[in-house]
């Protein structure tokens, strides 16, 4: 008799159900679902459920830490010298005295913007340039301020580069004997027109003894004999120049007077000396040829 | 008719949706093989046609992305027989032309051989209200063809208007906005069982598919198989398929005429598995590789070995002539065309210009089929293979996939069918809000 259970041949064709799920997987939305948003679920939920203990976290962050540390502290990023150039040794001293620095020290730990405030806040210095250079060099590049006037005020003497800016303090009128003197109250305002109008008087330059600012709005020129040249506010320097063009011509700084006034440049008024005063009188007498 | 009218029109509103997606499958459901295409359509680059090459009938459109063929079961003459086994091979076919093609496809259309097409030939004529043919004017005359009385079982597979008349001028393929009296249009309408059909539609909604269309594989075959100047000029396209034998006339690019002869190539398996005493699959073996219907000298002499297994060593050894394998053969090749012969005198074939008949399908693929067919059918005999369209395997050229092809090309440019036009205003329901408008505009 022959079995009923014949052995099954394999059947090609797909059961109903394994069908359908072919097609559900051939569907371009369920497909993308299934390969891309399911996996990025699932690790977006490992990693989550990972830092969600605080002690874990702290690990990581300690062990990121300290890889950074590790980097940073390589030789190529160390610092190990520091140079300071273009300024005198004293200033070089000064900065190096307040950078304090503690080397070596890396690079990534160095704030070179608040280094560079800390040596700009020099007087003396005008710029600096702060770079690490190759090697482990941070390189202090200074312009240091030249000064150009000595500004004498109550409390001292001041040394004053061009644009009025305080330069340092000296005790010493001889140790700078080129430069020239201003005073008063205001003069460091207007270093610049100081210098112009010095530049101007160049013709009376053995006998100009300085500058002193008037009322911080104008400018007296004192020359030796105790004479003075009072400038008007605006203008000062081509009104100097012309009077300087009529001193020129009548000698008229030569002569004894005390005060030149230019303050109204339309009607220069002369101060004379009280001899001169007195001698005037006499030969306006002697024309006259009537003693008194 | 007009529930089968509505399901025609959701058929082609179907369609309409698989080609805004891009993506249909191509289903042939014969008795030897069940055959699946998946076609991409992309309407960007489309083949306007260069001197001399035509629009290439819009397979120029669409690319065969998906090929699967597996063994038919459960069908046979071309008919489901076994509903489950058939559903399984249509899930096999679908389911590796989706794996080839790497998309979802869920729409299908579908073609069959049998279920006993039969045509009609209609016609209709009414006199036009203005002088002017308008697009309700066709559907009128449409509407009015006096339908023949088919049988409650059967249903209208295909009707199209193959040539419409404006009073004595015929031969119009467009008749809107000519000028006339009287419209008058012929129609061919092709009959098939319903029960088969129903059974089909089935099939593919068990496999979770939406049918897109539904087409006769004799129609189908013809559309590919045939090439523009037989169709144009008046050719038979005859489909030997493993199970039915089907027949479609063409004229001017309309076919006229169908019919299917319920033998095929199964049958020659069958004959020869009874004649040589061997199992159908060793038959069918040998009827590809020696099979044949014209013997001559040289096939006495040439010994086949017909093997088995069943253990007896004279009846595994046994031998037989190619000239006794061709004289099992040709007899049943030539019922199968004198079949066919009697349907094309009974179709008024020898009227028609060309009489020229391209002779496909699987089984013509039998070695000396066009000379027998000389004698039997007449002197215009030829092997038709399909169009070649794009991106179609190499395995799938043969003439046995003629009906397959056609169906794509039939997916890219369906025929206007009696369904594709306007239904008249007339055979609206009484409160239709168109019926409405339609008054409106013929009143003001």
């Amino acid at each position: 008799m022959q079995s009923v259970s014949r052995p099954q041949r394999h059947d090609p064709a797909p059961s109903r159900w394994s069908y359908r799920l072919n097609r559900l997987w051939l569907t371009p939305g369920y497909r993308r679902i299934l390969r891309l948003g399911f996996p990025l679920f699932l690790m977006a939920g490992a990693a989550a459920w990972y830092l969600s203990d605080a002690q874990r976290l702290e690990a990581l962050r300690d062990s990121y830490a300290e890889a950074r540390r590790a980097i940073e502290q390589r030789p190529e990023f160390m610092v190990n010298l520091l140079s300071v150039e273009g300024a005198s040794p004293e200033l070089a001293e000064a900065v190096r005295e307040t950078l304090a620095l503690r080397l070596p020290m890396s690079s990534f730990d160095m704030d070179l913007e608040s280094m560079r405030r800390n040596v700009i806040a020099f007087n003396a210095v005008a710029d600096a340039d702060l770079r690490v250079r190759t090697g482990g060099v941070l390189s202090v590049q200074i312009t240091e301020r030249v000064p150009a006037v000595l500004w004498r005020h109550p409390r001292g003497l001041s040394l004053l580069d061009a644009d009025g800016h305080m330069v340092a303090g000296t005790s010493d009128r001889g140790a700078w004997p080129d430069l020239p003197l201003v005073a008063g109250e205001g003069a460091e305002e207007a270093i610049p027109e100081a210098l112009s109008l010095i530049a101007a008087a160049a013709p009376l330059e053995e006998r100009l003894r300085g500058l002193v600012r008037m009322g911080e709005r104008r400018w007296d020129l004192v020359l030796d004999r105790n004479q003075r040249i009072l400038l008007p506010e605006k203008y000062a320097v081509s009104t100097l120049e012309r009077l300087l063009a009529l001193s020129k011509g009548r000698q008229m700084l030569e002569r004894d007077v005390t005060v030149v006034d230019f303050r109204n440049p339309r009607r220069p008024t002369v101060r004379l000396n009280r001899n001169a005063v007195l001698e005037l009188r006499n030969i306006r007498d002697t024309d006259i040829g009537a003693p008194l | 008719m007009t529930d089968l009218y509505q399901s025609q029109r959701a058929m082609r509103r179907m369609r309409k949706q698989a080609m805004d997606r891009g993506v249909i499958a191509i289903l042939d459901v014969g008795t030897s093989k069940i055959a699946c295409l998946v076609l991409r359509f992309d309407g960007a680059d489309k083949f306007e046609g260069t001197d001399g090459v035509g629009s290439l009938a819009g397979q120029s459109s669409f690319r065969v992305i998906g090929a699967a063929t597996t063994r038919s079961r459960g069908v046979a003459f071309g008919e489901i027989s076994a509903m489950q086994e058939t559903e399984r091979a249509i899930r096999t076919a679908v389911q590796g032309a989706q794996k080839m093609a790497g998309v979802r496809v869920d729409h299908v259309i579908a073609c069959f051989a049998g279920a006993r097409p039969r045509s009609y030939g209609l016609d209709g004529r009414i006199d036009l209200a203005d002088s002017i043919v308008s697009e309700d004017d066709v559907a009128r005359v449409l509407a009015c063809c006096d339908v023949p009385d088919y049988g409650s079982d059967r249903e209208m597979l295909h009707a199209q208007p193959v040539n419409f008349a404006i009073d004595h001028r015929t031969g119009l393929s467009d008749p809107r906005g000519q000028m006339g009296n009287a419209l008058a249009v012929d129609m061919h309408m092709l009959t098939v069982d319903a029960r088969s059909v129903q059974n089909l539609l089935y099939c593919i909604k068990r496999c979770d598919l939406e049918l897109a269309g539904l087409a006769s594989s004799a129609y189908v075959s013809g559309i590919s198989a045939l090439v523009e100047d037989e169709q144009e000029l008046g050719s038979a396209c005859i489909d030997l398929g493993g199970g039915a034998t089907g027949l479609s006339i063409f004229i001017k690019k309309h076919m006229i005429y169908a019919d299917s002869v319920r033998i095929g190539g199964d049958h020659i398996t069958q004959d020869i598995s009874k004649g040589l005493k061997v199992p159908l699959n060793t038959a069918e073996r040998i009827k590809t590789f020696y099979g044949g219907v014209m013997a001559t000298g040289m096939d006495d002499r040439e010994m086949i070995e017909i093997g088995g297994d069943t253990g007896d060593w004279e009846h595994d050894r046994r031998t037989v002539s190619r000239a006794e394998l061709i004289g099992i053969m040709r007899p049943r090749v030539e019922e199968i065309l004198e079949e066919v012969r009697v349907r094309l005198d009974a179709s008024g074939f020898e009227h028609l210009p060309a009489r020229q008949i391209v002779l496909t399908g699987g089984a013509s693929q039998i070695p000396g089929l066009d000379l027998l067919a000389n004698k039997i059918l007449g002197q215009q005999v030829r092997l038709g293979r399909p169009l070649r369209v794009q991106g179609l395997p190499q395995a799938a050229t043969g003439p046995a996939f003629s009906s397959a092809v056609g169906l794509c090309l039939f997916a890219a440019h369906p025929q206007d069918e009696w369904w594709d036009f306007d239904i008249p205003a007339d055979r609206y329901p009484a409160r239709s809000l168109k019926r409405a408008v339609k008054w409106f505009r013929d009143n003001w």
